[in-house]
């Protein structure tokens, strides 16, 4: 194609094709000034940061197999009679969304795979952004400037579960459709609205013949556009922040270590991708997932015993298992507590992670940015929420399972129920008690190895018969690390009158900051880090004993 | 590095000395450490084995691409399989899911491992900016945005303030109004099911009107009402309330007063529905007349009205009152005296 006649003329040159393309876009869109700050742009490295990216990667996968079902699926709940090549389900009444589904099973080539790599993609999905959640949380990286981002995690994980229900409640089987009357049951406990809520969402009593189709507009276009809305501003937010990074040596507060988007990022992160799509495709090839088949279409007079939601609302079937049967008549109304009771705390299980960053950034009062990842050991107060959260969270997927549990261990169904009710209160407690002391158990250690060395593990006899362990000290990037961290100082109420002699109003609320203030960081909280000093000290006796160590060595 | 380098009497601490040297500030941050070459970046014919590794992998993710399109052609769909451990499994699922699975992961693999091996692994820092705009941007937004909201008048003109608040606020009323045809409104339709006086109690799996007699101990048989089909289009709607279950429990071992009374000879008629969130009961213990409803374990005593002895039903199943009709037959004696299913607002 080289038809320009070569010419030294640097004006005549012609750009390679690749240059004139960019050169085109650049007119329009100004791609050059785009790249200049990104292309490069420095990625730090820990395994810990691509749970996100697991989260990510299957949500595009599971839109890419989600286009390719609706193809085939036919959200309608009219009835036919299936005369399928599923030989077990010929003749038999169903929903044509039923129906539709056992064909895109057993009649399209390679619609079974896809509608597992679907639900498998599902379920990692919502476990990846719970994961990757926990790592935000237990690190404090969602921390200023980053709480936006946090609630636009936290909306995705929530509007996922709700996606997922939706979801596997289309196909209209047997256990799909008891899942959908549990909710409608639910909703029947609203005190005064709970019926008209059901009749319109149903269109009708239970179960109508309208859920399937507007779950399926749900499904398909309303959350699954939100959520892609957020998930562009989450990554576009992670730019803009530029990702946080763990101390070490050369690692601040003010610059981020790592490697360049182009080329590291874009293959390490682009070949992930790769990665996650072909686990879920192996995964979906040789585990059955949601074998609707086997379950057969929806009847409201049949169940299945094991009846189990997918794991991401095992908690909120564990809070309605376990809630014991209130019922309060009066005036020819009954309010329902026994179901309506779960469905309040259903969200705010949710929602008592999602408002933590504002609970401590109000303890706090920091006004600083942090980039640089706690540990978090160094923050016990919030690792031991945490865990208590989860522990709270664990508690009640017990509780949702408490059947399996029973039948599978052979314990008594009672007593377990028992156990979630009680533990439902006494398990978080416990959790965030263990896990504080467990955080300043392990900040001691640190200290000790700051101040003392690592143990090498080798025993050293002295000239007067005395065995000590030889320490190894730690080098000054490992010295660094270890007391990176910053410790707060628990805040205080202050002189009870001001410069002028006036009394201060100090109002509940400052009053209860501070005691949380010094519940966070007050005396037992955390242990100080070692000081300059204190290492300066002990370095310089044990300067003098490992002399004592060499001339015995000499001697020898 | 090995267990003996580390132990070795020259990485000892008394011979290697204070890791910091004295008075300087032993948690500074010494930088970043220098770069430590892979075998790759010294080795051109270790590079070379990288570079082979990863085309490898691209090359099998191309002919496990081929095979799966040979997969999609050469099985039949229905063809099914034994493979150990798996079981009997889809041939054509199984292959296509393989097949796909060792195209994509060996794109992933090789591109992950082109990007460990051989590009460059110097690590590099950006500087961070403040987020916050400096004081003298911020004073030239506010000043910005003062000289529009003067010049729209905004503040001053109160009577557009308020009047465009009062629009914007009424308007999304027409979209609340739009949704009111959704559905039905809820009125009397939860308090009644098709059971009436004289409808005959069917057997579920027969399609045939029951009587005492095919009613036996320990047994548990399941009822519709009489005139209702499977093929009539309400019949999800109709069942999903009028679902019944039957037992039959010696007359003396009847605790309740009025269970006794609304039975036929002991054959008690129970609404099948949980009244907890409403699914089917479908469990029953024959030596203690328990019924269990196996989708959140609440259970109820059939031979004591149907009360609730654990889980987390709120209140007993309501009874249906039934006799025998002059064929023989099971019939009830009207509809139930209660809202069937989970309880509600209006249920009282």
């Amino acid at each position: 194609m080289s038809t320009s006649t070569a010419s030294s003329d640097d004006k005549n040159r012609r750009a390679p094709a690749g240059e004139r393309v960019a050169d085109w876009a650049d007119g329009r869109l100004g791609i050059y000034s785009l790249a200049k700050a990104n292309m490069r742009k420095i990625f730090p490295d820990h395994w810990s940061f691509m749970l996100g990216e697991i989260s990510l990667y299957s949500f595009i996968i599971i839109i890419l197999t989600g286009v390719y079902l609706t193809l085939f699926f036919h959200p309608s709940m009219n009835e036919v009679v299936y005369h399928g090549s599923y030989v077990p389900l010929q003749g038999v009444r169903m929903s044509e969304a039923y129906a539709s589904t056992v064909d895109i099973s057993f009649d399209v080539r390679g619609g079974l795979l896809i509608r597992q790599i679907h639900h498998w993609a599902a379920l990692i999905f919502l476990a990846a952004m719970l994961v990757h959640m926990m790592r935000v949380f237990f690190t404090g990286a969602f921390r200023k400037p980053r709480e936006i981002n946090w609630l636009f995690g936290f909306l995705l994980f929530v509007l996922g579960m709700f996606t997922g229900f939706t979801g596997y409640s289309l196909p209209d089987d047997l256990l799909s459709g008891t899942g959908v009357r549990f909710m409608q049951g639910a909703i029947l406990s609203v005190p005064v609205v709970g019926t008209y809520l059901s009749m319109f969402l149903f269109g009708g009593e239970f179960p109508g013949g309208d859920f399937v189709a507007r779950f399926y507009s749900v499904h398909i276009l309303l959350l699954p556009g939100i959520m892609l809305g957020l998930v562009v501003a989450h990554l576009i937010l992670v730019f803009y922040h530029k990702h946080t990074q763990f101390a070490g040596p050369g690692r601040t507060n003010t610059n981020v270590v790592g490697m360049p988007l182009l080329p590291v990022y874009m293959a390490k992160a682009g070949g992930f991708f790769f990665l996650v799509f072909g686990l879920i495709a192996i995964v979906s090839a040789i585990a059955t997932i949601n074998p609707i088949w086997a379950l057969g279409p929806y009847r409201p007079d049949q169940v299945s015993t094991g009846a189990q939601p997918d794991w991401y609302m095992g908690f909120s079937e564990g809070l309605i298992r376990v809630m014991p049967g209130w019922e309060i008549n009066f005036l020819g109304h009954t309010l329902v507590l026994g179901v309506f009771i779960p469905l309040v705390i259903f969200p705010l299980v949710l929602v008592a992670i999602a408002v933590y960053p504002f609970i401590e950034g109000w303890v706090t009062r920091d006004p600083r940015e942090h980039h640089i990842l706690d540990r978090p050991r160094n923050a016990p107060t919030r690792t031991a929420f945490g865990v208590a959260w989860l522990t709270w969270y664990f508690i009640l997927l017990i509780g949702g399972g408490n059947d399996l549990w029973a039948t599978h261990f052979h314990l008594s169904i009672n007593a377990i129920t028992w156990f979630v009710r009680v533990a439902f209160f006494v398990g978080p407690v416990v959790a965030f008690v263990v896990t504080k002391r467990i955080c300043l158990g392990l900040q001691r250690r640190d200290a000790e190895k700051v101040l003392h060395g690592r143990e090498s593990g080798i025993i050293k006899r002295l000239p007067h018969g005395e065995f000590i362990e030889v320490h190894t000290p730690l080098d000054q990037a490992d010295l660094h690390r270890l007391t990176a961290h910053d410790q707060h100082k628990p805040a205080e109420i202050g002189p009870p009158v001001d410069e002028n002699g006036v009394r201060r109003k100090v109002g509940p609320a400052e009053k209860l900051r501070v005691k949380l203030s010094k519940g966070y960081y007050g005396e037992g909280s955390q242990i100080p880090k070692p000081t300059a000093e204190e290492y300066n000290e002990i370095a310089a006796a044990h300067g003098h004993g490992h002399e004592e160590i060499t001339t015995g060595h000499g001697n020898h | 590095m090995s267990s003996q380098e580390e132990f070795s009497e020259e990485n000892l601490p008394s011979e290697r000395g204070g890791a910091v040297e004295p008075g300087r500030d032993p948690f500074a941050d010494p930088g970043l450490p220098a770069h430590r070459p892979r075998m790759q970046d010294i080795d051109e014919r270790a590079a070379k084995r990288s570079e082979r590794t990863v085309a490898m992998l691209f090359l099998l993710s191309m002919v496990a691409t081929v095979a799966f399109i040979a997969s999609f052609v050469a099985f039949p769909v229905s063809k099914i399989v034994y493979v150990w451990p798996l079981g009997h499994v889809s041939i054509l699922h199984l292959a296509l899911g393989l097949t796909l699975g060792v195209a994509l992961f060996c794109i992933g693999a090789g591109a992950v491992h082109w990007a460990r091996t051989l590009m460059s692994d110097v690590e590099t820092a950006d500087e961070r900016h403040p987020i916050e705009a400096p004081p003298e941007v911020k004073a030239k937004v506010l000043k910005d945005f003062a000289a529009g909201a003067e010049e729209s008048a905004f503040g001053r003109r109160k009577l557009i303030r308020n009047t465009m608040f009062g629009a914007m606020a009424l308007v999304p009323l027409a979209g609340v109004v739009l949704l009111r045809d959704l559905g039905p409104l809820p009125e009397k339709k939860l308090r009644s099911t098709l059971w009436a006086k004289g409808k005959q109690l069917i057997n579920m799996n027969t399609n045939q009107p029951l009587r005492p007699e095919d009613v036996v101990v320990g047994s548990l048989t399941f009822a519709m009402p009489e005139g209702l089909d499977e093929h009539s289009e309400d019949f999800q709607k109709q069942i999903a309330k009028a679902a019944l279950m039957i037992v039959r429990i010696q007359p003396d071992e009847i605790k309740s007063k009025r269970e006794l009374d609304w039975s036929h000879q002991g054959i008690v008629a129970f609404s099948k529905i949980c009244t907890h969130v409403g699914c089917p009961i479908s469990l029953y213990e024959q030596q203690t007349h328990h019924v269990l409803c196996p989708c959140h374990q609440s259970t109820f005593d059939l031979s004591d009205g149907a009360r609730v002895i654990f889980g987390p039903a709120g209140h007993a199943l309501p009874q249906l009152r039934i006799g025998v009709n002059a064929e023989g037959n099971l019939e009830a004696l009207g509809d139930f005296e209660e809202p069937v299913g989970p309880a509600f607002w209006e249920r009282g």
